[in-house]
């Protein structure tokens, strides 16, 4: 007999008819014995814990990925890419405009995107999400790719520029060991970003081959919100006065099957669940959000016990929604969240994506707003 | 002399001078590093309490492998390994995840590697794993009995009967037990089977199956016949209790471990489809006893050996259970029954020979049994 494979509901109800002699055991085994020794029990990479961690079920920290990421091996931190602006190397052209130049290397790296799992990553310079490349609006930008992986790629801008600085193939797709120079001025003002465009464009992406992409907005060209212009403009005593992070939701499908086994913002599941973002109380933060997930059509941002104005692309210096709590973009979306904590209790804040199932996979953070 | 030990000697040698020179000069060494490890995990052990899910997995990778995280209905849960680090090709661990599972509804877990690979497990239907208290045993106990040893004795009372009967008759039940012992055998392999490709892919339990049951009936044949001459009527019979008695200890297996992992409740209906197919088992155990006497006392014994094991497979079942060590019990079964099958039928052979009896019942007889077995197995809720 293959009782293995006996229809559950069947048995039930044959269970229900059949009554006296022996239905209904099997609800009548609860109540087991408590579990073995949970001494000897260890974290998978050899820590020893107590027996506390068993004690409630429902505990929110047991919902989490466990042990830690080895960022010194990755080459980059999660809490550094927040804030690690790259402005390039500064110089001016003959009519006297700002020239900005950067260096970008695509590269193959194993990178460690939750703690123990490994992902073949392709990237810029290292590290996924790449480079923060930050300009101003009007700078021209020199930017030099060189292709040192195994594939051939592109760098594609979103952004305004010629056909032949477009990063597809065709217009500045290079080979392996090759070099291109994309050259062209950074407009719109807004928060932007870039990716590879070779084909097959999924894989390209989702194997970490995108950055972001900042253009400040020039104040000058902005008399009518000039202040909100330099608020904006980075390396101001305005600009300074906000905490500014970039924010990249992505996602990482590391047995290849079109589907994230791993969700996150910057890359490293549950990195500031693991370690908050500290923020200042009475200083407002100023998000640069971006949305790259593959495979899922939409990703969202949702902050708790607080609401946010928000700029669709950035490319405006009034809000475009005011005063909401979650914001969603399809993917290549983005835009600037600004809030403020001011007067607020001091503590654990949290944000994370409103689709719960990306929270449970990873992207799920804390803010910890200090006095 | 020494030719003969050069010759043996010799190609051992050699063995390990090509194992020797394979490895040092390493012509693999061009593939390394061009493909991910091949890593396989098998979950043999899945047990539900009131501290959440405990797996016992076995790896089976080409190198030692990590679990890195787990995810629990979508969720990367907190887990522990014990013990802990990565597990070696064919090392087990336990992976205790304190999850607050739900009565009766189904959790979907994912296994990731260190390589991202994610291997699936999904519980059915969660209900507490049973622990082995007093009562509980009692319990399986009862359930054991009645679906091994009662059909048997109740299929042991047409004894009287058989005996008071012809030549003809007697053939004709000697029969109806070989197509019993056919039904069970196909029953039996291919139950063994089902649970070899649930066990770790590596440890090759499919091919032991088979090798496992023909070394079995080899063993029992010789065992057996080890006077030289056929087998004495009661040792027959012994035979046939000692088949039957491990296909019920297969079943019981079946049962106990459907219980303990939710897939089938345990109705009335489902132990009395099984007492009612088991009742053949009986009349075959006494059908060689016909022309002897055998005391009441040998007669329990049988009825123990046949059915008791039952009790014990859904002990085991229930409690603890890897399906390697399932597969194989079966696998010995089904050794024995197939033995006993040659043995039934030389003695159907040497019954038909002398002419006194026509073929006629025994193909009637054998039809009957496999007949009666597949009927009867209809009531089986399976």
């Amino acid at each position: 007999m293959n009782l293995l494979s006996i229809s559950r509901r069947f048995l039930l109800s044959r269970g229900l008819i059949g009554g006296g002699l022996l239905g209904g055991l099997a609800a009548s085994t609860s109540a087991p014995a408590s579990s073995p020794a949970l001494g000897s029990i260890c974290y998978a990479d050899g820590r020893a814990v107590g027996s506390q961690a068993h004690d409630n079920l429902h505990a929110h920290g047991n919902m989490t990925t466990v042990g830690t990421v080895d960022h010194a091996a990755n080459g980059f931190d999660p809490h550094d890419i927040l804030t690690d602006w790259d402005t390039g190397v500064l110089s001016s052209d003959a009519q006297g405009r700002t020239v900005r130049s950067f260096e970008i290397v695509a590269e193959d790296k194993e990178i460690e995107i939750a703690p123990g799992i490994r992902f073949p990553a392709w990237t810029y310079n290292g590290r996924v999400p790449g480079p923060t490349l930050r300009a101003t609006e009007g700078d021209l930008l020199r930017i030099t790719f060189r292709n040192n992986g195994s594939m051939p790629h592109t760098m594609h801008f979103h952004g305004i520029h010629g056909a032949s600085m477009d990063g597809v193939p065709g217009a500045g797709e290079i080979w392996p060991g090759e070099t291109f120079v994309y050259e062209f001025t950074a407009r719109p003002f807004g928060c932007h970003f870039y990716h590879c465009h070779s084909v097959p464009l999924k894989r390209h992406i989702h194997k970490g081959l995108y950055g972001a992409f900042i253009v400040d907005p020039d104040p000058a060209l902005h008399p009518e919100a000039a202040d909100v212009a330099r608020s904006r403009l980075l390396g101001t005593p305005e600009n300074a006065h906000w905490q500014e992070f970039l924010m990249v939701m992505n996602g990482f499908d590391t047995n290849f099957d079109d589907e994230n086994e791993v969700y996150a913002v910057n890359s490293i599941a549950h990195a500031y669940m693991h370690r908050p973002i500290v923020i200042e109380r009475d200083r407002p933060v100023r998000v640069y959000l971006i949305n790259v997930t593959e495979f899922d059509p939409i990703n969202s941002f949702h902050l708790h016990a607080n609401f946010f104005d928000y700029y669709d692309h950035g490319t405006t210096l009034q809000p475009t929604l005011r005063t909401v709590d979650t914001i969603m973009q399809c993917q290549a979306q983005r835009g600037i969240l600004e809030f403020s904590f001011a007067g607020f209790e001091p503590g654990r804040y949290m944000f994370h994506a409103h689709q719960t199932e990306f929270v449970e996979l990873g992207w799920m953070s804390f803010f910890e707003v200090r006095a | 002399m020494t030719r003969r030990l050069f010759w043996t000697l010799g190609p051992a040698a050699l063995i390990v001078l090509v194992v020797w020179g394979f490895l040092w000069l390493d012509p693999m060494a061009a593939f390394r590093g061009m493909t991910p490890p091949v890593e396989e995990l098998t979950i043999e052990r899945t047990i539900l309490d009131e501290t959440g899910i405990h797996l016992q997995v076995r790896a089976g990778g080409s190198e030692a492998m990590t679990i890195a995280q787990i995810q629990v209905d979508g969720a990367y849960w907190r887990f522990f390994q014990d013990p802990a680090g990565p597990i070696d090709r064919l090392a087990s661990v336990r992976l205790d995840i304190p999850y607050p599972w739900v009565l009766g509804e189904s959790h979907h877990l994912v296994l990731l590697t260190g390589t991202g690979a994610a291997f699936e497990h999904t519980i059915d239907v969660a209900v507490p794993t049973p622990t082995p208290d007093a009562a509980l045993l009692q319990t399986y106990a009862l359930v054991g009995v009645f679906v091994g040893v009662v059909p048997v004795v109740l299929g042991m009372l047409f004894f009287p009967a058989m005996r008071s009967a012809g030549p003809a008759t007697t053939v004709f039940v000697l029969a109806l037990t070989l197509g019993l012992l056919a039904f069970l055998l196909v029953d039996t392999m291919s139950e063994a089977l089902e649970l070899a490709s649930e066990a770790a892919a590596p440890l090759a339990v499919p091919e032991l199956v088979w090798l496992v049951a023909v070394a079995t009936t080899g063993g029992l044949f010789a065992a057996g016949r080890r006077n030289g001459g056929a087998l004495e009527p009661m040792a027959l019979a012994g035979a046939i209790a000692l088949g039957i008695g491990l296909h019920n200890l297969g079943e019981g297996l079946a049962i106990g471990s459907a219980f303990a992992s939710g897939s089938a409740a345990l109705g009335s209906f489902l132990v009395i489809g099984f007492t009612l197919h088991n009742i053949t088992e009986g009349i075959g155990i006494v059908a060689p006893l016909t022309a002897s006497r055998p005391r009441l006392l040998a007669l329990a014994g049988l009825a123990a050996l046949a059915g008791l094991p039952a009790v014990a497979g859904l002990w085991a079942g229930a409690f603890a259970f890897a399906p390697h060590w399932g597969a194989l019990a079966l696998a010995v079964g089904a050794g024995a029954i197939l033995q006993v099958i040659v043995e039934v039928g030389l003695l159907i052979r040497r019954r038909l020979a002398d002419g006194s009896v026509q073929p006629m019942p025994a193909l009637a007889g054998g039809m009957a049994g496999v007949a009666l077995m597949y009927l009867t197995a209809l009531i089986v809720p399976a």
